[in-house]
């Protein structure tokens, strides 16, 4: 039985600003397994990088803090946890990458420096051992010539190999869970399927959970196994890649499946969701998705429907599976 | 068979780059080097390729935003390349633009109504009333409603600028719409939006696109024909379903095998090509791409392939295909 490591219950998120409170992410609860690859997927502003920032302790604040909810690793509340204890867990037990692997990335010191750096403030090791295991670090991210590349400044590498470099120093303290967020969609896709061939090896050979934050749903599919979709600030649906693709429950989901063109088949017409995402904290009352439903019943603007099901959880009255349905759009 | 509306033949845009006190040039970049295609009336030409392969560089060469430095542009059967500026304005009526971003192509100073009447000024096409009018009728058109025209850029969602940025384009009532990666700032739902509305302005008014974009799912949703660049040259040119069913460039194959599929159930192999695209300033002798081919042969290191006509009349510049024997090896 798979035991979970990092889970995040009712999670509430607000930005203060003049305006006032702006909920980002507004009651998400989900559980990160040992060892699997977790996918959290949605548009911009749904609030996934804000949830994952929330774990990490790396929201900026002010304007950012959790107002309510908990994330518990291994157990432990980690939510309003002091900044000392944070800084023993980041890096030591839950890393983090980025999507921009240039701006994560100090210009003016070398690769040696930096990785070194991340080994030293966790293991206090002699030089000798902290080069050779920045260069065992190199090697393993698949990075060609690691010896010269200690030496080397991040302008003198491409997109690709920074995300390696920074993936390397993410691991370099066998974290048990590696956030990553959005950290193909800079590259392009040669270099994207480069990238996501050695995640999904890392955390075959190292059992490092993966919680694989994006919006792209060809990459959920090809790499993770469960999946959490978020609109506006909450999950609306959960569960195994293969049941939420083939049978998707929720119709956000189901519409921004129908969405993608598709690369191995000409449709004559996308179809599309209408309107917009909404402002967070615009949509008072009923489910949030309701204003571009193609489904919307009355009950849907009265009141919000609750995350329900097991295994393959969904937020929405209708509880039934609509692919037949759908399938007569296409 | 009529002209193609469109015809680029050899297109080039060196770079040079100066290094010491005397300015001395050292190197070029290569950043369009070769590059001939046609596009007919009333079809859509894809050019997909990764970041640096130089197909923004193309379209905007077409238009000239870009001064070429060699080859030869034909628009209905004008030398665009020896055009005045003065003939040049005026062919601007009939070839627009749509660029990527939409936070970045609108003034944000003006009102939504200025930003698409501006065009029309410029040609001096009808009275102020008639342009009012007009504006008002573009901004349905695209989705949008006429008391839109009195706002300004920031109160749109990226949607609804590139809606925006659509309705400027079509205000001189162009034959050709060059779209520079129109969609690839948006969010899926959004995107699908756009793509759709694409297609009905395309029926509409017979536009011609050169469709400009690096998401290979995009352009064969939206395209006649495909053309593949690497590294500033294409690679192949097909019709779109011929080219997504059976690619046949090394290059192509690869890229498309890269691009992740939304079906968890989907078992194709997947090529992953090794290392990074080289440099556009010291590109590989010969074929370009034979340093990360995983069929490079000898000739792929020395003479740099043309791009040939196929049986099913597809253009692919790639030595496999030489002679029919490699052909198939390479067909797997």
């Amino acid at each position: 039985m798979n035991r979970s490591i990092l889970q995040v219950e009712g999670l509430k998120t607000s930005f203060f600003t003049d305006d006032g409170e702006v909920p980002a992410v507004d009651g998400v609860d989900f559980s990160v397994e040992e060892g699997e690859i977790l996918g959290i997927v949605g548009e911009s502003g749904c609030g996934k990088s804000v949830t994952s920032l929330s774990i990490m302790g790396l929201l900026p604040s002010p304007p950012g803090k959790i107002v309510g909810g908990h994330i518990y690793y291994k157990g432990k509340d980690i939510s309003h946890a002091k900044e000392a204890v944070m800084r023993k867990l980041r890096g030591n037990e839950i890393s983090m990458i980025f999507q921009e692997p240039m701006t994560s990335l100090n210009p003016v010191f070398t690769i040696g420096d930096q990785l070194i750096e991340a080994i030293r403030l966790h293991n206090r090791l002699p030089k000798k051992e902290l080069v050779s295991r920045a260069i065992e670090l190199l090697k393993l991210v698949g990075l060609p010539r690691a010896k010269e590349m200690l030496s080397q400044y991040p302008h003198e590498l491409s997109g690709g190999m920074r995300q390696r470099v920074m993936i390397a120093m993410a691991m370099s303290c066998n974290p048990k869970v590696l956030i990553a967020d959005e950290p193909t969609t800079a590259l392009d896709v040669t270099i994207q399927a480069q990238i996501l061939d050695l995640m999904v090896r890392l955390n075959r050979e190292t059992k490092t959970a993966i919680l694989l934050i994006t919006h792209d749903l060809g990459v959920v599919a090809q790499v993770c196994k469960r999946v959490v979709v978020m609109y506006a600030g909450k999950v609306v649906e959960e569960g195994k890649v293969k049941d939420i693709f083939n049978h998707p429950k929720h119709p956000y989901t189901e519409g921004l499946i129908r969405s993608i063109p598709d690369l191995r088949s000409k449709k004559a017409r996308l179809y599309s969701i209408k309107g917009s995402v909404p402002k967070p904290g615009t949509i008072k009352k009923g489910c949030l998705f309701a204003p571009r439903c193609e489904y919307v019943m009355d009950q849907c603007r009265e009141r919000e429907p609750e995350l329900t099901g097991t295994g393959h959880k969904s937020r929405c009255f209708l509880s039934h599976d609509r692919l037949e349905r759908s399938s007569a759009y296409d | 068979m009529t002209d193609p509306l469109l015809k680029v033949e050899n297109l080039k845009k060196y770079y040079p780059v100066k290094n010491g006190i005397l300015g001395k040039v050292t190197e070029t970049v290569r950043a369009v080097d070769g590059v001939s295609f046609s596009v007919n009336e009333g079809e859509t030409l894809g050019i997909v390729g990764e970041s640096g392969c130089g197909k923004s560089t193309t379209g905007r060469m077409i238009m000239r935003l870009i001064e070429p430095t060699e080859g030869k542009v034909t628009f209905e059967g004008k030398e665009v390349l020896n055009l005045s500026r003065q003939e040049m304005r005026r062919l601007r009526k009939d070839i627009q633009m749509i660029f990527q971003d939409p936070y970045a192509s609108l003034n944000p100073r003006h009102t939504v109504g200025r930003i698409i009447e501006e065009p029309m000024i410029v040609h001096r096409l009808g009275n102020r009333k008639e342009r009012k009018q007009r504006v008002e009728e573009l901004l349905e058109l695209v989705g949008l409603s006429a008391y839109h025209a009195k706002r300004y850029p920031h109160q749109f969602s990226g949607g609804q600028r590139q809606r925006i940025g659509i309705a400027r384009a079509l205000a001189v009532r162009p034959k050709l719409i060059i779209a520079d990666e129109p969609v690839s700032a948006l969010d899926v739902s959004v995107q699908s939006q756009v793509l759709n509305l694409l297609q009905d302005l395309q029926e509409k008014f017979h536009l011609t696109y050169i469709f400009i974009a690096h998401d290979l799912s995009v352009v064969r949703h939206i395209s006649n024909r495909v053309g593949v660049m690497y590294l500033g040259k294409m690679v192949e040119i097909s019709d779109s379903e011929t080219l997504y069913e059976h690619p046949q460039h090394p290059y192509t194959k690869a890229l498309m095998s890269a691009v992740p599929i939304p079906d968890p159930d989907n078992k194709t192999e997947r090529i992953i090509l090794p290392g990074d695209v080289p440099s556009p300033a010291h590109p590989p002798e010969g074929c370009t791409f034979h340093d990360r081919c995983p069929f490079a042969m000898d000739i792929c290191k020395m003479e740099r392939p043309r791009l040939k006509k196929m049986e099913d009349g597809r253009l692919v510049a790639c030595h496999l295909f030489d002679d029919r024997q490699t052909a198939d090896v390479a067909g797997q």
